[in-house]
């Protein structure tokens, strides 16, 4: 009777491993780690019920279980899809699974502004993220692009309706970590939004969560819009004695001053314990906070990409790229090829300094 | 002379009346099913055969026998009367006109499966039908089969009707759900299934309206004896809404043994097609089923004659044959045009998403843009793989059926008619001065592509 309940096999992509039974399939692929794990917009592991609804982390089951071995006809939501005993999953091995995922990254992109230039999520941006990794270089679609009249919803989050991709999970987060929420799902279809009753401010302790949980840059930090790019700050662990909440908090800084505080994130890009308001949007002086270190962020390459430990940049110290990012970047453009204005010969990483006009007269 | 069941005392001046219901033999069905144990009736109605009137097609008895039965946990029936399938009217009918058949289905179900409080989810364009049903509900209960201690059983029963707000996602059962609950009706993850975690997580059975009201048959003659009607798995019998270029539109009650051409052309069902034209195409379950050309629809690919029922309507699989579906029976003639009637149906699921999940979301969206623009002249031939392309990233990834019955019609309508989208195209000015593209699909020689 006292029997410890059998721990599941289950392979995904040829790799095996034993999880305990009730996981899901994606939280089983985030164990074996690297690409065979699907990519999830929707799904956030610290929120009940969330999931099933971007469709971006779709697979393929080759094999239902030891027991009935049929495959599944359709294509299923890892995140929401239970693991059983002998299961074989295909994710970036099953061409109908690129194939799926290829179009739901189109879908999703399809009213999606573009508008990454002017946006402060660019650079810790799951949307750009997924779009690099499963996108096409273009899209088809040939009509207006849908547009949202724009909300305010209070001083310090701003929604930019424009840019969201309906992942719910904003709402499961007022509805989890607040005593009321009040904001939610208006109308249907593609002109269903994220809006409140009568434009209600959302006003509630731990309601600035729902910046970090979201994966576009439709809830923005208004305390820190417009200020910096996310790159050309670099993010510190700090604490702080807090009455509300757990105080565990991440700084992002440049020099001395406090640009933004967000809660610390884990390698999934999840919040690893919530903050509450007053931490995240009024306490901005460097005084305080207590500084634990720098943090490792390894998910969002472009973050590290200006990163400061060890005097990037200087003669001394090479860039080591594969080291500060963890892996190789990827070339997706290569601009000689098809520009005539960069010429080949000219090696931007030889000249010293910053390029010049003179660099680039003809001989 | 086809056998009928629902409809038999059809022709009875103030059937919808409890006294003139009861006169004609009503509720003595459930005078027997009361006799009987609520497992014997589950039995009966899966020795009929009995398959889900709402579409899908599937074995009631079957669904009734996945029903979990917890200790202590209410269980729940919920009749599905969201009618909102474009095409489909037969529940209805059913309900304005033999309140007391469904009422007495109804009871007979709640019986077997034990629910105490049974509800009925019904659309809010059905804005009257409430009314009637309210009024046949108070009328039974005045005469004792409703409430506490129904006929001496032990058994209370309260039926409750509840009014949708208008949203065509809210039949699909989790969906339902959700809306009965009081939520905003969006379609839930499977699993778990309602018949585990339905209404307030309770298990729950969710049929349609014509499923429940052939229980009273089913138990009236016995399932062996109702299984008997009809062929092999399709068997009793089933409601069609004809709509279209018919000259009988309207619902009528077939066995399902009648071929489709009888059923198209014979005096008895719709009486052929108006002003001497010729059938062009038909969708023969509600619009989300695929759209077949004359040629596919009378005769199977193989050649053999094609009869209503689920299994000859859908012999082909989706290359060259379509579903039964709900019975929403729409028949197109040579006067009309396909791409028109596409866009019409794209337009209807742009607008009926309920935007949770990103393929249907933005799909639907852009298919009923690009028909747009091939139906107003702006189109071009590319247009028609990319609509085959977003029509197959649609199918079967969303959570809900409604990206599938987005995509079917899309499918199939550029499957079968292809040449007529072409011809929208390379025509723009003619499409716009005759609204219909190409009529030669009524003949045989037409050969589909996807054949």
């Amino acid at each position: 009777m006292s029997e410890q309940p059998q721990n599941f096999k289950v392979t995904i992509d040829n790799i095996s491993i034993e999880v305990p039974p009730g996981t899901t399939i994606l939280n089983a692929a985030r164990m074996i780690g690297g690409d065979v794990t699907p990519p999830a917009m929707c799904y956030y592991s610290k929120l009940k019920n969330s999931g099933g609804k971007c469709r971006t982390c779709l697979v393929e089951v080759s094999k239902g279980s030891e027991k009935d071995p049929r495959p599944m006809p359709k294509l299923v939501a890892s995140c929401r899809t239970t693991v059983m005993d002998g299961m074989e999953v295909k994710n970036i091995t099953s061409e109908k699974v690129v194939d799926a995922r290829k179009g739901v990254v189109e879908f999703l992109l399809l009213n999606h502004p573009l508008d990454c230039p002017v946006c402060d999520q660019a650079g810790e941006c799951d949307l750009q993220n997924l779009s690099y990794e499963h996108g096409t270089e273009a899209t088809r679609y040939e009509f207006k692009r849908r547009t949202f009249e724009k909300e305010d919803i209070g001083p310090y989050i701003s929604l930019h309706m424009n840019r969201c991709i309906m992942c719910f999970r904003c709402v499961f987060t007022a509805d989890q970590l607040t005593e009321r929420r009040e904001h939610g799902i208006l109308d249907r279809g593609d002109h269903a939004q994220i809006s409140t009753l009568l434009g209600t401010a959302l006003e509630n302790d731990f309601i600035g969560n729902v910046i970090d949980v979201c994966p576009v840059g439709a809830l923005t930090d208004k305390t820190f819009r417009f200020k910096n790019r996310v790159w050309f700050t670099k993010p510190v662990d700090a604490h702080r004695d807090c009455p509300t909440c757990s105080g565990k908090a991440r700084l992002w800084m440049r020099g001395e001053e406090v640009f933004r505080v967000t809660a610390r994130k884990d390698q999934w890009g999840e919040v690893e314990e919530w903050i509450c308001n007053d931490c995240r949007f009024h306490k901005k002086e460097a005084s305080d906070w207590v500084v634990e270190g720098p943090s490792n962020i390894p998910r969002s390459s472009v973050i590290s990409q200006g990163h400061y430990a060890g005097n990037v940049g200087t003669a001394e110290t090479p860039v080591l790229i594969d080291k500060v990012i963890g892996k190789q970047p990827k070339i997706t453009l290569d601009i000689h090829s098809i520009s005539d204005v960069n010429r080949p010969e000219i090696e931007l990483s030889r000249i010293e300094g910053p390029a010049h006009s003179d660099d680039f007269k003809k001989k | 002379m086809a056998v009928k069941l629902l409809l038999a005392n059809d022709h009875v001046e103030g059937i919808r009346y409890y006294d003139t219901y009861r006169k004609h033999g009503g509720y003595t069905t459930a005078e027997k099913a009361f006799k009987m144990s609520p497992a014997d009736i589950v039995e009966e109605v899966k020795k009929s055969g009995l398959r889900g009137r709402g579409g899908a097609g599937f074995p009631t008895g079957m669904k009734w026998s996945f029903l979990a039965k917890p200790e202590g946990v209410p269980r729940h029936l919920v009749c599905n009367a969201d009618e909102s399938e474009p095409g489909t009217f037969k529940d209805r009918y059913l309900m304005e006109f033999h309140p007391h058949l469904f009422i007495e289905g109804l009871l007979i179900s709640s019986y077997a499966l034990g629910s105490n409080a049974t509800y009925i989810y019904i659309r809010g364009e059905y804005a009257w039908i409430p009314d009637i049903l309210e009024q046949a509900i108070a009328e039974a209960k005045n005469h004792g089969w409703l409430g506490k201690n129904i006929l001496g059983s032990g058994f209370d029963c309260e039926i409750y009707v509840h009014r949708g707000a208008g949203a065509y996602i809210c039949g699909e059962e989790t969906a339902l759900i959700e809306s009965l609950e009081g939520k905003r009706g969006n379609p839930r993850l499977k699993p778990p299934f309602p018949a585990i975690q339905g209404v307030w997580m309770r298990p729950t059975v969710v049929n349609n309206v014509e499923t429940l009201a052939a229980v009273v048959p089913i138990i009236a003659m016995g399932g062996d004896e109702y299984a008997k009607i009809g062929v092999g798995r399709s068997t009793g019998t089933k409601l069609l809404s004809v709509c279209g270029n018919v000259n009988k539109p309207g619902v009528y009650e077939i066995d399902m043994t009648c071929s489709v051409e009888e059923f198209i052309y014979s005096d008895e069902y719709c009486g052929g097609i108006p002003k001497g034209r010729k059938l062009k195409a038909c969708i023969p379950g509600g619009s989300s089923v695929p759209i077949v050309p004359a040629n596919l629809l009378l005769k199977t690919a193989k050649g053999e004659t094609r009869y209503m029922n689920y299994e000859s309507l859908s012999d082909g699989g989706f290359a060259t044959g379509t579903m039964m579906g709900s019975g929403g029976f729409i028949v197109l003639d040579d006067a009309q045009c396909v791409v028109r009637h596409t866009m019409t149906l794209a337009r209807f699921y742009t607008h009926e998403s309920c935007g949770q999940c990103s393929p249907c979301r933005e799909g639907t969206g852009w298919m009923y843009k690009i028909l747009k623009n091939i139906e107003y002249g702006k189109g071009k031939m590319s247009d028609i793989d990319l609509l085959w392309d977003i029509q197959r990233r649609i199918e079967g990834n969303t959570i809900c059926p409604l990206g599938d019955a987005a995509a079917w019609p899309v499918a199939a309508a550029i499957r079968h008619f292809r040449d007529e989208f072409e011809w929208h195209v390379l025509n723009p000015d003619e499409s716009q001065k005759r609204n219909y593209g190409l009529a030669h699909y009524a003949d045989p020689i037409h050969v589909p592509a996807g054949a």
